[in-house]
């Protein structure tokens, strides 16, 4: 039995199902994400398990318990909202220390807990700072903070990082990450980026129709991917005589399937390649390593390991 | 070119000169004249009637009894209209226009009429409001409250009070619905949620509500004038008394001279504080 149990959990709006007989088990110290387009309920499940969106049917359990039964603010999670939700008319240490407070916490543990936790996400010289005086990244610091400090049974992330500009998610990613895999908290993470759940997530559930279309290990739905939604989603395919082939696999050789270069583009660390062949067009990702690269308009041939 | 914006806003600026800065200026003016009964207005410049303004304890009761309703209304304002908006804006699609017209209704029929309306429901002992009171067993006798301090306040609130709900609805639209989430998911239950989180957010709107609705009971004239009659002055009634029954323009001048800068002082100290108390926060 798994610690966090969903049971066929749906939720219909009208009549439209946001989330349809969604299954899913999350072992303790576990980082799954829930991958998919918008609209393919993720977020509505995130809801449920929450307690801010009632399912329509279907079961929640908590190591064993019945989660349904709970009260949202009795279930003890920790949640990272999109707008991360900070209380703007509360310091940075009054957020912290605010789920404490509620628990009914002496003053002088919340206060060693509240640093303790500050320091884990980096933000221990901003504790008297107002969060309109801090940056979206020590925001989102904020609010994770205030998720763990109450050393919540899951972590619940509701697209954490999309409101960061490009360089700062990464770095926030592997932060992330780090974070996760000290404090061991098992964690749910909602996302629409494929990039960022490969990343972060022990096991991914991708999402389409508010049904899981895959559940495994990134490199697993990444390598062999169950359906043709998936194998889109998660990265650029080609269908060349009726197989999917990913860019990256596809090398220029001596022979193979013959072409010209349409189009070239640099990306710095490799080069985006489009070659018309006899079997339509065909995207091809080279690493950049130095040498020089077939030029637009040459001839090519392409090879890959069948 | 650079006179050009100016240029443009000068026809505005000639109108607002015209009908708000010179008859000001007047009335300031006016009220250093003096004035007899057999002499009418003597345009000379002497302080008579600021010393008899200040220094009576006549007018003193009556600027203390001003600002005392004023007090009353806004607090009433307040402690009703907050909650009010708050309900509003937890409401759906189609009853919350219904009731947003409910609550902005009063402000499409003339004060006059409004205010009469409360008069009917006082008058006497047999009033409507006194009947309901006595028949749910709140009170044994008839209230008074015709030519009273308390109808005055129960009349002007209501009046006012569409002023604190969109004041209070403006600031609670401002607010993040997450972060109320975000405090269940805390554990706080839902009113230390109201008192912690939503409360201090929508303070500054509740603020701005009651500066402007203290400064409309404080200048209100029509109100007093039919619930308060000729019995319990306020600042206005004294002054339009002064004006138009005794003839003592120079006295009734500095009376609203008098009320228009007390109310200026009130009401920019208390943005003054609201914008140092809160501008760590918001801005």
């Amino acid at each position: 039995m798994a610690f966090l149990e969903l049971e066929n959990l749906s939720k219909a709006f009208g009549t439209h199902n946001a989330v349809d007989g969604l299954t899913l088990g999350v072992e303790k110290g576990e980082f799954v994400s829930l991958l998919g387009p918008s609209g393919c309920g993720k977020t509505t499940t995130l809801q449920m398990i929450a307690g801010f969106v009632e399912p329509t049917a279907g079961a929640i359990r908590l190591a064993g318990k019945d989660l349904l039964a709970i009260k949202p603010a009795k279930r003890g999670l920790g949640i990272v909202f999109q707008s991360y939700a900070l209380f703007p008319h509360m310091t940075v240490t009054e957020n912290v220390g605010f789920g404490l407070e509620m628990q009914g916490i002496a003053a002088a543990e919340r206060t060693t807990r509240v640093g303790e936790t500050l320091e884990l996400v980096g933000l221990g010289a901003f504790s008297g700072r107002f969060p309109r005086q801090l940056s979206g990244g020590q925001q989102q610091r904020v609010a994770l903070a205030r998720a763990l400090v109450i050393r919540p049974q899951i972590l619940l992330l509701d697209e954490p990082l999309s409101n960061l500009d490009a360089k700062l998610r990464e770095g926030m990613q592997i932060e992330l990450r780090q974070i996760q895999r000290t404090v061991g908290t098992t964690t749910i993470l909602v996302t629409h980026d494929q990039a960022e759940a490969m990343a972060l997530s022990d096991r991914i559930v991708v999402m389409n129709h508010g049904k899981a279309e895959q559940v495994g290990p990134p490199h697993e739905a990444y390598e062999k991917p169950a359906t043709a939604f998936v194998a889109n989603f998660l990265g650029k395919t080609n269908l060349v005589n009726g197989a999917t082939v990913r860019p990256e696999r596809i090398s220029f050789a001596t022979s193979g399937l013959a072409g010209t270069v349409r189009t070239r583009i640099f990306q710095g660390n490799h080069w985006l390649y489009q070659i018309d062949t006899a079997s339509g067009l065909v995207t091809v990702i080279r690493q950049n390593t130095g040498e020089t690269m077939p030029a637009e308009g040459a001839t090519v041939h392409l090879a890959w390991g069948q | 070119m650079r006179a050009a914006p100016y240029l443009m806003s000068l026809p505005a600026l000639v109108l607002f000169a015209g009908v708000v800065v010179v008859p000001l200026a007047m009335t300031v003016l006016l009220s250093f004249h003096d004035w007899g009964q057999y002499k009418g207005i003597e345009p000379v410049f002497i302080l008579k009637n600021w010393q008899e303004v200040l220094g009576d304890s006549y007018f003193h009761e009556m600027f203390w009894r001003t600002f005392r309703i004023a007090f009353f209304v806004t607090l009433i304002a307040a402690v009703f209209g907050a909650p009010e908006a708050y309900i509003l804006n937890k409401m759906k699609s189609p009853w919350r226009g219904l009731f947003l017209l409910v609550i902005l209704g009063p402000l499409l029929i003339s004060v006059v009429a409004r205010t009469l309306g409360w008069a009917l429901l006082f008058g006497g002992n047999s009033g409507l409001v006194n009947k309901a009171l006595t028949g749910l067993g709140l009170i044994s006798a008839p209230l008074p409250f015709m030519f009273t301090e308390t109808g005055v306040i129960v009349a002007l609130a209501h009046v006012l009070m569409p002023y604190m709900v969109l004041a209070v609805w403006a600031s609670l639209q401002r607010l993040d619905p997450q972060v109320e989430n975000a405090a269940v998911a805390l554990g706080a239950s839902p009113f230390t949620v109201l008192r912690r989180i939503v409360l201090p957010q929508v303070m500054p709107g509740i603020l701005s509500g009651a500066v402007i609705v203290f400064a409309l009971a404080a200048s209100a004239f029509a109100t007093p004038a039919i619930i308060g009659g000729r019995r319990l002055k306020v600042a206005s009634t004294l002054a339009y008394d002064e004006f138009l029954n005794t003839l003592n323009w120079p006295l009734g001048a500095a009376v609203a001279v008098l009320l228009l800068f007390s109310l200026v002082a009130i009401v920019w100290g208390a943005n003054r504080l609201v914008e140092r108390r809160y501008a760590q926060v918001f801005a």
